[in-house]
């Protein structure tokens, strides 16, 4: 692994409609890591990933957050993607009247506009589709209808998967990736991921469940709490919360809190 | 014009001008003007803001500036027609031009113009087919007699525009009429189309508005009668290109024969302030109407448009869609009424309004209405108006997608069901393209027209 850090998040804290959901976030990946976060319905995970993509619901208040030493904070959302972050939607948004194909050119030669490269042609195009759509079992189909419009729970999980594989990402966040889907289903996401999976990038995987993490193997389990890290631990950790639950941890943190 | 009355100079123009504007017009419009006038003095003014249906637009307003119109038929600058390349790739339409309110067929025009088929002049009309004329010329247009803007035309139209379309005759290849305004002093052109589809014939016109000056004040006062005998169809799409200092007052009347079709397309790309009156009346059984119409606007740009579709028979069946985007200052308002009458079973007429607020300063009105007076009709309407979705652009733009490219490419989905009406599939390409052009504010693509025609972006 190597030393420097690929995210480094330092006392980050958020607001949506003047409420503090994140209170202090400190986190820190390397390339090659895979960091799991868990924690109970409403701790904040979806906040986090949202405030990392530059969701424009949340206002930051407080704190940073860099990417391979670029202050995040201060880009826009598509420069985010272009400097290589990737949020899996936990709610994919249907775009009625765009089109899947269209909506993957624009995002695929926005990027290499970014890179000061040409556009790629129709054919070449064309390809890295099909590759790419192999990768997670995605139906041919789905590539001429709107984006996740009528999409099935698991297509649009996949479809998420299969953006991830095209855009190539250097940290991608899987914000409830596996939740709806079935166990096959599980394993083709869960598959798809892995085989994206290089010494240079890293994930970040937000789950309830221990079993998407049978697939993935995590290095570092965080548990966020009301807005905050509250513990962390390696792949054990997990399990530990997959048998006693959150109670344990919440009643540390509101115990400590009084 | 000190008067607050704008129609009053009319009138007293008309009055003023009666000979020589009698003298330079076929007879079938000389007819019909006693009947506008005593109209026109009925109505007192031309409507202003608040009047019923027109809540947000004056077009006594419109008509009030001092414009000029051309008596005395001085003809136009004849380089007109040659430097204008409103082309549509890949369609090639057999096009006139019509040069304020004159309209001159080429040769090569008439050349090519199938049996059966006539496009020409009133006045060529009024001595070659007066039957048509005398049959049709007016017949819808002074039933209306509260559109004073309707009347107006009648009461100073000198010439116009005539279709015909003989019975059983399928026109293959699309008209196209070309109305330019190119003037270099004020002018108002009250312009005339008659359309007749005779029984089983078809055909396909489209209408383009163009304005060549931009520094000059145009007021374009239209009137268009469409009759459809039984088993006729036409498509007619009316494409508004014009500047912030035209003013477009349209009427449109179509009067459906049994089984008889209509599809309809009125788009307002760009102009000043443009209210279009629809009036649609479906007279015998199973006749259709599909009329769609898509706004886009920016700048100070008003844009009015309402529908009347009048169901009198049974079986017969409606739909209506019309679609604004609205940037920066514009407004735009839609009105629609069904009118379903007693013996109007079995009717099906629908209609939706979708509006999109680019800007927050753009403001939209819409009244959707039905009156019925049958049982037995399925009929619906809705009516949104709303902002761009944010989840949308967020997901796009968390994928490298621009913000502005994501803009216009949401509005591009979003007037997709009003493009998708158009069913000629290269005027469909065009018309996507002169939207997507509008949305970006890019005018490359638009051939070697020497028109220039400047197009503000409405995503910035
Ligand atoms: N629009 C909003 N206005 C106010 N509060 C909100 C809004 N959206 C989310 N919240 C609150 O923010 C908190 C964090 O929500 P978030 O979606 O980040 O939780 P989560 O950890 O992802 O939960 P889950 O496991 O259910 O996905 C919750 O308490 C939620 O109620
Ligand atoms: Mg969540």
């Amino acid at each position: 692994m190597q030393d420097e850090l690929l995210l480094k998040v330092n006392d980050l804290r958020a607001a949506i409609d003047g409420k503090e959901i994140l209170k202090g976030i400190n986190l820190e990946i390397r390339p090659g890591e895979v960091h799991a976060i868990m924690g109970p319905n409403g701790s904040g995970k979806s906040t986090l990933s949202g405030v990392l993509a530059g969701d424009p619901r949340f206002t930051v208040t407080g704190g940073s957050a860099t990417l391979h030493g670029v202050d995040l904070l201060a880009l826009s959302p598509e420069n985010r993607s272009h400097e290589g972050l990737f949020l899996s939607f936990q709610y994919p948004v249907e775009i009625p009247g765009v089109s899947m194909v269209n909506f993957m050119r624009a995002a695929v030669n926005a990027k290499r506009a970014y890179l000061h490269q040409e556009p790629l042609s129709a054919s070449e195009f064309l390809k890295l589709m099909r590759q790419k759509r192999a990768i997670v079992e995605l139906d041919n189909k789905l590539a001429s209808r709107s984006v996740n419009e009528g999409f099935s729970g698991g297509e649009k999980k996949r479809n998420e998967i299969f953006q991830m594989a095209v855009l190539e990402p250097r940290l991608s966040i899987l914000d409830e990736t596996d939740s709806g889907l079935d166990i096959d289903a599980l394993r083709i996401v869960a598959g798809g991921v892995n085989k994206l999976k290089t010494e240079h990038n890293a994930t970040i995987v937000i789950t309830h469940y221990q079993r998407l993490l049978d697939y993935i193997r995590p290095d570092f389990v965080h548990i966020l709490y009301k807005g905050r890290i509250v513990y962390s631990g390696g792949p054990e950790l997990a399990l530990e919360l997959e048998e006693k639950g959150y109670d344990w941890i919440k009643q540390q943190v509101d115990n400590e809190q009084q | 014009m000190s008067s607050s009355n704008a129609l009053d100079q009319y009138i007293e123009l008309y009055e003023a001008q009666r000979e020589a504007i009698d003298a330079r017009a076929p007879e079938a419009l000389n007819r019909l003007r006693p009947a506008a006038l005593e109209a026109l003095r009925a109505a007192g003014h031309l409507p202003r803001k608040g009047d019923e249906g027109y809540a947000r637009t004056d077009v006594d307003a419109m008509f009030a500036p001092d414009y000029g119109i051309n008596i005395m038929r001085v003809p136009s600058p004849v380089d007109v027609a040659a430097s204008l390349r409103c082309d549509v790739p890949n369609i090639s339409t057999l096009m006139g031009v019509v040069a304020g309110d004159e309209f001159r067929p080429t040769a090569s025009l008439l050349r090519n113009l199938p049996a059966g088929v006539t496009l020409c002049t009133l006045s060529q009309a009024q001595r070659e087919m007066p039957r048509v004329l005398d049959r049709y010329l007016g017949r819808l247009s002074a039933a209306a007699a509260t559109d004073t803007a309707a009347q107006l035309n009648t009461l100073l139209a000198q010439d116009g525009v005539l279709l015909h379309v003989a019975a059983g005759v399928e026109c293959e290849k699309p008209l196209q009429l070309v109305n330019i305004f190119n003037a270099g002093v004020p002018s108002l052109a009250p312009r005339r189309v008659l359309v007749v589809v005779e029984a089983g014939a078809s055909a396909r016109l489209l209408v383009c508005d163009h304005s060549q000056r931009p520094d000059v004040d145009y007021l374009s006062d239209a009137v268009t009668e469409i009759f459809l005998e039984d088993g006729a169809r036409l498509d007619y799409y009316n494409l508004e290109e014009s500047t912030p200092r035209t003013r477009r007052a349209a009427a449109l009347f179509a009067s459906l024969g049994s089984h008889a079709r209509i599809s309809i397309n009125a788009t307002t790309l760009q102009g000043g302030t443009t209210r279009n009156n629809c009036t649609i009346d479906l007279n015998a059984p199973g006749a259709e109407a599909s009329v769609a119409g898509m706004v886009t606007g920016s700048d100070a740009q008003h844009t009015d448009n309402y529908t009347l579709v009048r169901h009198h028979a049974p079986r017969c069946n409606s739909t209506q869609l019309f679609k604004y985007i609205l940037d920066d200052d514009a407004s735009g308002a839609f009105e629609g009424l069904i009118q379903v009458d007693h013996g109007a079973a079995f009717t099906e007429a629908f209609q939706t309004n979708r509006n999109l607020l680019a800007s927050d300063r753009a403001t939209m009105h819409t009244q959707p209405q039905l009156e019925i007076y049958c049982d037995e009709v399925k009929c619906g309407h809705g009516a949104t108006t709303g902002q761009l979705d944010a989840r949308a652009l967020f997901y796009m733009r968390s994928r490298g997608i621009p913000e502005a490219e994501a803009r216009k490419m949401l509005m591009e989905a979003f007037m997709a069901d009003v493009i998708d009406t158009i069913t000629l599939p290269s005027l469909h390409e065009r018309l996507r393209m002169l939207v997507e052009r509008r949305l970006s504010g890019d005018r490359r693509g638009c051939g070697d027209c020497s028109a220039s025609c400047p197009t503000p972006a409405i995503v910035k």
